[in-house]
């Protein structure tokens, strides 16, 4: 029973390594852009959330209500008025200047909120267990939590193949020249994924920083996992993108299980594994 | 003779630092078709993209409806009506068949065409609608490309080499739905290598060479000779 446990909480965790995962795979799908400074971003959202529940006297999940539009439109300012300028044939200009976002970022925020580590209280349900066996007890929140990342996953494979939006997401993906003859401009559609993915960013910040404390400097640690699980479940595909979250996440358990010092040691071990069996990732979609 | 739709004036047209147009000029009337001849770098493609919005140009030199349109985004230059069939066809590969079409119409510009009157110009699309496009044989790639193009419901059409690497029996088929085309009002710029198909298609023709007007008249009253002389400069 105690390694369904240990597992089972690996699977949980590891929904909301799928959320860092899926905004980071929508931007490259769309624009071949590597946001270095998507883990910052997370945690941008994390200190918004903080900001808006004290402001406010809200509740973390109810404050989602407000930091989700807000990082939409940081994303969607952002993508406008700089990342665009930085798109073309050369990967290098984005990758440099999200990586001197990520600079700024954390230094903003450790100039305005000090280096402490800071956590959203949510009230009972953090403390709240559900029995799903006998001696297998989970937590409402994780629970939650793998609810929501399953739901973001969901909607955004809903958003990509179902809807006109995601159909401009894939022409300008495919090829941004032609799908400016079609009327689509790239500007806007590359800030609409922008928003998109900040949008989600969003989501996973606050249950971040409802689950563990958190501070300036924990975005870098969070691209990490949210690459490691792109590359794992593979590229483009969505549902892999949530596979690759929970593999992670259940690395992470099993090493944290036999030493708590070998938590991140273990993820990192699962992501080379299978980058050295599958490079191509467990569940690569072929693009033409 | 009527305001053009369509009037290229003194049009310079550049691929970086390579000059491609040198004060080229073309009108094209409404529900007219008029082809573009001329051999392998003489400027044809560059005039549609200079027209599509995929080049720079002035603004003065390219007049559309008798709005100045030359410089403008590709996507604005869509929105007034102009479509272009880019060679090569370009279609969308993680797209599939009606999907590449209903993209084709996502301005949603009011007009004759629609996703069932495309299937019924092309049933064979109709048959694969569900498809990648990728699935698709070269005519019908042309098809697709040619009903998404359509499916914007523009005033003025642009082709960049319909017949280019297909067999002479598919180019024909393609261009019998020509005058399907012509026939909802819609003005058509053929860019052609296939001479013989161009002049059959069009009532006016223009020969490039060298990225200028060599040569311009009605179809039916040029020569042999005088489009052998424009179209290889002897």
């Amino acid at each position: 029973m105690e390694w369904v446990n240990v597992i089972l909480q690996g699977v949980l965790v590891g929904g909301l390594y799928a959320m860092f995962a899926a905004g980071l795979s929508l931007i490259f799908g769309v624009m071949r852009l590597v946001n270095i400074a998507h883990g910052d971003l997370i945690v941008l959202a994390a200190y918004l959330a903080l900001v808006t529940t004290e402001t406010l006297g809200i509740g973390p999940l109810t404050a989602l209500v407000i930091v989700v539009p807000v990082m939409a439109l940081i994303g969607y300012a952002l993508q406008r008025l700089v990342l665009n300028r930085t798109l073309g044939d050369d990967l290098l200009p984005p990758l440099l200047v999200t990586f001197g976002l990520s600079v700024i970022i954390q230094n903003g925020l450790l100039e305005l909120f000090t280096a402490d580590s800071q956590k959203l209280q949510a009230g009972a349900i953090e403390v709240a267990t559900v029995p799903l066996a006998s001696g297998v007890y989970v937590g409402v929140l994780p629970l939650v939590q793998f609810a929501v990342a399953v739901a973001v996953i969901a909607a955004l494979q809903f958003i990509f193949y179902r809807t006109p939006l995601g159909r401009a997401f894939r022409a300008t993906a495919d090829d941004a020249q032609v799908a400016q003859l079609m009327g689509l401009d790239n500007r806007h559609v590359f800030a609409l994924a922008m928003a998109l993915s900040l949008a989600m960013v969003a989501i996973a910040g606050v249950f971040l920083a409802v689950r563990a404390n958190f501070d300036p400097s924990q975005g870098p640690s969070r691209l990490i996992f949210g690459f490691e699980a792109v590359i794992i479940g593979g590229l483009g595909s969505l549902w892999g993108t949530l596979a690759g979250g929970l593999i992670l996440g259940v690395a992470q358990a099993i090493g944290a299980h036999l030493s708590p010092g070998w938590q991140i040691l273990a993820g990192h071990i699962a992501f080379l594994i299978i980058l050295a069996v599958r490079p191509e990732g467990l569940f690569p979609k072929v693009r033409a | 003779m009527p305001e053009p739709l369509l009037a290229v004036r003194r049009l310079d047209a550049f691929y970086g630092d390579i000059q491609a147009l040198f004060g080229v000029g073309m009108d094209v009337t409404a529900g007219e078709a008029v082809a573009v001849i001329g051999a392998n770098g003489a400027g044809k493609s560059a005039l549609l993209k200079s027209i599509a919005g995929l080049l720079q140009a002035p603004p003065a030199a390219i007049l559309f409806a008798g709005e100045p349109i030359g410089g403008m985004p590709a996507y604005a230059v869509a929105a007034r009506g102009i479509a272009l069939v880019p060679e090569g066809r370009g279609l969308f590969a993680s797209l599939t068949v009606e999907e590449n079409l209903l993209i084709g119409g996502q301005l949603k510009r009011p007009g004759p065409w629609t996703l069932p009157r495309i299937y019924d110009l092309f049933p064979a699309l109709a048959e694969r609608r569900r498809l990648p496009s990728t699935a698709l044989s070269g005519g019908q790639q042309q098809m697709a490309a040619l009903g998404r193009a359509l499916m914007a419901n523009p005033r003025l059409l642009l082709c960049d080499e319909l017949s280019l690497g297909l067999a002479p029996i598919v180019v024909r088929d393609i261009y019998a739905r020509l005058p399907a085309i012509l026939g909802e009002g819609v003005s058509v710029v053929l860019v052609e290598q296939d001479i013989v198909q161009a002049l059959r298609a069009a009532q006016r023709v223009y020969c490039l060479q060298e990225g200028r007007v060599a040569l311009a008249g009605a179809a039916k009253d040029l020569t042999r000779e005088q489009i052998a002389a424009a179209y290889f400069g002897v």
